[in-house]
């Protein structure tokens, strides 16, 4: 298997990701490199084997927790903000999306 | 006293400060002294003198009380990927350069509770993604360039990472330990290259709250210190539930991991599987690890051959998944809510697109790259689902095994720091190199990394690997052999 141009495109779109032209170039081939050494992987026969998520699910049960659906955190706007490249009024500054 | 306090581990400096020998603020203030003189090694990224002595006087306070918790007064530093109020967090990128976090990690929480006082942050790979520091983006203290971190045993070397500015500390002395944390060996790796002593618990004894998130099945935090005696101590302190804060957190009481310290190993099976001491083993790192089997037997333990028939997969397992883990966590980095945003665009997608392209480093961007492809559309099954299957049967290897023996051992990595620069632009000889660390990653497994000795003036990594839940067997092993040896107590030249 090996990647294209347009591959590598389409992947940096969904990824939201701008790569220079010489930066996608590069991306190209070190990707085809890596994915050499996945192609060893894809031969292994995991019939009837289920998928391992979390890991010491491998000798107990584990399930995945939900905790109430209550406020637990005090509201702490101002210090959750302060890192924030734009704000205005306690709101989160986007460029204009709905003409 | 005053003069040696940056040899005194964290045991010691305990007793010490209980003892009233010395004041938290004396011996806060020798490690910042130190910090400031070896800030040439890169290890550190951000120091705040006023944060750390106001923390120090808080313990003297604690400790004349007569009410002091375990650890009061004792100096730690924490990895750049624990979100922290009291000092900027990066996690290595430009993306978050000066930002500042709410809130503590639940680790660093925990530390602050059991007494420690913070000297400030380590340097590490982006977003923790590496093996060598070298993929840093943020400048080390005192300076304005970005420098990759150097290993204090030979500065032109990596000291391993990704938790390389937490290995290099403790390895210099700049600290008495360090946090760290370890996805596919990045607490294992670094402790092996500087000679220092780590462990990585059972995934989800370590609450992942407030680490910055890279792949979320296999993130866990650790102590990384001098000895498996202070390195008990600290896993101690910072494991234990975070049930509404870490939904893969375990119901798993916090232990005292100090309490089979000095149990006798008389009997105790090692398990050295063959894969792990195959060719691509460097003749002295093998020589080292054999030796320190020997040392085993002498201390009354047995050694028996076993097999990981999967170590090999376990490369490209790991990076499908971690990847793919990783893309999905840094979708948050978008230039809204924290973080870097680019400063011209024309739309919503144009900023989204020129922020995370400007904010990320080159490793980090191939790893969202290569995530966001397996999890795609046509992809998931045959990449990520295939690669969790593998993970199960890679986890079953390892039960296969513990049926033969207790603890599992053999080489951290396959040979000893390389050079700063050594593997160029190809990020796969960096993946190839975690072979070792990555099959118990993957199984979620206890490991550490044990000073075994040195292959040409570099140190070597004994690996020890235990079953789920079983760090203080773990503990016990490492603490008897360096009881036994010294090679964890040997300091670099010049520090």
């Amino acid at each position: 298997m090996s990647l294209t141009h347009s591959d590598i495109a389409r992947i940096a779109s969904l990824a939201r990701l701008q790569l220079a032209p010489d930066e996608s170039e590069r991306m190209l081939s070190q990707l085809n490199g890596f994915f050499d050494i996945v192609e060893k992987m894809r031969s292994v026969d995991t019939t009837g084997v289920e998928p391992l998520a979390h890991p010491v699910a491998a000798i107990e049960d584990i399930t995945l927790r939900l905790r109430d659906d209550v406020a637990s955190e005090p509201n702490a706007r101002e210090a959750n903000q302060r890192s924030a490249p734009a704000v205005e009024g306690g709101l989160f500054l986007v460029p204009k999306v709905i003409e | 006293m005053k003069k040696d306090l940056h040899q005194l581990g964290v045991a010691e400096l305990a007793r010490a400060l209980a003892a009233r020998e010395v004041s938290a603020v004396e011996t806060a203030q020798h490690f910042l002294d130190r910090i400031q003189a070896h800030q040439a090694l890169g290890a550190f990224v951000a120091v705040d003198a006023d944060v750390t002595l106001a923390q120090a006087r808080a313990a003297d306070a604690q400790l004349a009380s007569g009410n002091a918790p375990a650890l009061a007064g004792v100096p730690m530093a924490h990895k750049d990927i624990f979100v922290t109020q009291d000092f900027p967090t990066t996690a290595g990128s430009r993306m978050l350069a000066g930002y500042r976090s709410p809130f503590d990690a639940t680790v660093v929480r925990k530390l602050a509770e059991a007494g420690t006082v913070t000297l400030g942050k380590l340097s590490c790979d982006e977003f923790a993604m590496g093996s060598a520091n070298e993929n840093v983006a943020v400048p080390a203290m005192g300076g304005a360039a970005v420098v990759p971190v150097r290993n204090p045993w030979d500065i032109e070397r990596i000291p391993g990472g990704s938790s390389g500015g937490s290995a290099a500390a403790v390895a210099a002395r700049l600290a008495p330990a360090a946090t760290g944390t370890d996805t596919g060996g990045s607490i294992r790796q670094p402790a092996s290259f500087c000679g220092v002593t780590g462990i990585k618990p059972t995934y989800g004894r370590a609450s992942r709250y407030g680490m910055v998130a890279f792949a979320s099945s296999l993130d866990q935090a650790g102590p990384m210190a001098r000895s498996a005696e202070d390195c008990a101590l600290l896993l101690s302190a910072l494991c234990g539930p975070d049930l509404d804060r870490d939904s893969t957190s375990l119901d798993r009481p916090a232990e005292d991991f100090s309490r089979q310290l000095t149990d006798s190993l008389e009997g105790l099976r090692i398990g050295v599987p063959r894969e792990f001491l195959g060719d691509g083993v460097a003749p002295g790192v093998r020589a080292a690890i054999e030796a320190a089997l020997v040392e085993y037997e002498k201390l009354g333990a047995r050694r028996v051959e076993i097999s990981l028939p999967r170590t090999e997969l376990s490369i490209p397992v790991y990076y499908i998944i971690a990847p793919a883990e990783a893309s999905s966590n840094l979708s948050r980095f978008d230039g809204v809510k924290f973080g870097h945003r680019a400063k011209d665009y024309r739309d919503l997608a144009d900023m989204y697109g020129k922020t995370r392209a400007e904010g990320f480093g080159d490793e980090v961007k191939r790893r969202i790259m290569i995530g966001t492809y397996v999890l795609s559309h046509g992809y998931y099954d045959a990449y990520y689902l295939q690669a969790q299957k593998i993970r199960r049967m890679i986890a079953d290897d390892f039960q296969q095994a513990f049926t033969q023996c207790d603890v599992i051992a053999g080489p951290v990595a396959p040979t000893v720091a390389w050079k700063i620069g050594a593997h160029g632009d190809d990020p796969v000889a960096d993946y190839l190199a975690d072979i070792f660390t990555l099959p118990g990653s993957l199984a979620g497994l206890p490991g550490m990394s044990v000073p075994a000795g040195f292959d040409g003036g570099m140190p070597v990594g004994l690996q020890l690997i235990g079953n789920y839940f079983g760090e203080a067997k773990l503990l016990n092993a490492a603490h008897r052999f360096q009881q036994a040896t010294d090679w964890h107590a040997r300091t670099p030249g010049g520090f």
